[in-house]
């Protein structure tokens, strides 16, 4: 029943990440990105992460997105990506990374044919709840949960400041 | 039950295309949306690991992430503005004032 769910929704996801990279006008990518995140979503819900699926769709479906779509259309952006390939330069560069993607991959496939992974744990019910998240953040992880709300004020104050006036 | 190793295997897919993305494109406001791309993947694979070991520190350094993220494309954008004021582009390869 979980792979009639897992494997539609992780088909989707990966084909609307390669119509992001594949897509001509920047605003069909900004959409296929939004029904990637969507997809996402159903994953985490999938693993019981309520609390982060509503952040995905909230935070990044909805703040991010919508910071995105409205950058596009102020620069008013037209398909000049046209003459887009592989940088000759950068052959190089890009045949190591997938080296060492595949390098990863295959390890990742090595450690988790582990029997420990094989099943998941049991979990209570209440498991990745907002209840049982919102405990933990504010207990365990209080101090990194203060210094986020600090970096998102320093990254208010810099976008304003940076999108304020010319640069000389 | 869905074995851990297909999410990872979909999470290590995901992050592969965003590094595709960010490595053949030029427009910088779709590079943008393919680091996008790259932190949801890893988010999958903390929150699928958090599943199969049943704790919840994976979904904080998750939602941590995603702080970073919201952080990140703001000023980022904001550079893309201040960029398109001075050369009316967002071509990446001809933003190389800082190169040498």
């Amino acid at each position: 029943m979980e792979l009639l769910i897992f494997y539609p929704l992780a088909l989707v996801s990966v084909i609307l990440a390669l119509f992001v990279v594949f897509n001509k006008s920047p605003i069909g990518s900004a959409v296929c990105l939004i029904g990637m995140m969507l997809g996402l979503a159903g994953v985490f819900i999938l693993l019981q992460a309520h609390f982060l699926a509503i952040l995905q769709i909230i935070v990044y479906a909805g703040a991010i997105m919508v910071l995105f779509m409205f950058v596009i259309m102020l620069l008013n952006l037209k398909d000049d990506d046209t003459k887009w390939k592989i940088r000759e330069r950068n052959i190089f560069l890009s045949s190591a990374t997938g080296v060492l993607i595949l390098g990863i991959l295959y390890k990742i496939i090595d450690v988790t044919t582990d029997t420990k992974f094989d099943s998941p744990a049991t979990v209570p019910d209440n498991f990745g709840t907002v209840e049982v998240v919102g405990t933990t953040l504010f207990t365990d992880f209080v101090l990194p949960f203060e210094v986020a709300s600090i970096l998102l004020l320093a990254a208010m104050v810099g976008a304003v400041v940076l999108a304020k006036s010319k640069v000389d | 039950m869905v074995p851990l190793t297909h999410y990872l295997i979909f999470s290590a897919v995901l992050f592969s295309i965003g590094v595709l993305g960010v490595l053949i494109r030029r427009n910088a406001i779709v590079v943008f949306m393919c680091v996008e791309i790259m932190l949801n993947a890893v988010n999958v694979s903390l929150i699928a690991f958090d599943r199969y070991l049943n704790q919840h520190d994976g979904q904080i350094f998750s939602f941590m992430v995603m702080c970073v993220a919201a952080a990140e494309v703001s000023v980022g954008l904001a550079i893309v503005i201040a960029l398109f004021r001075n050369k009316a582009t967002v071509n990446l390869d001809e933003i190389n004032l800082m190169k040498w």
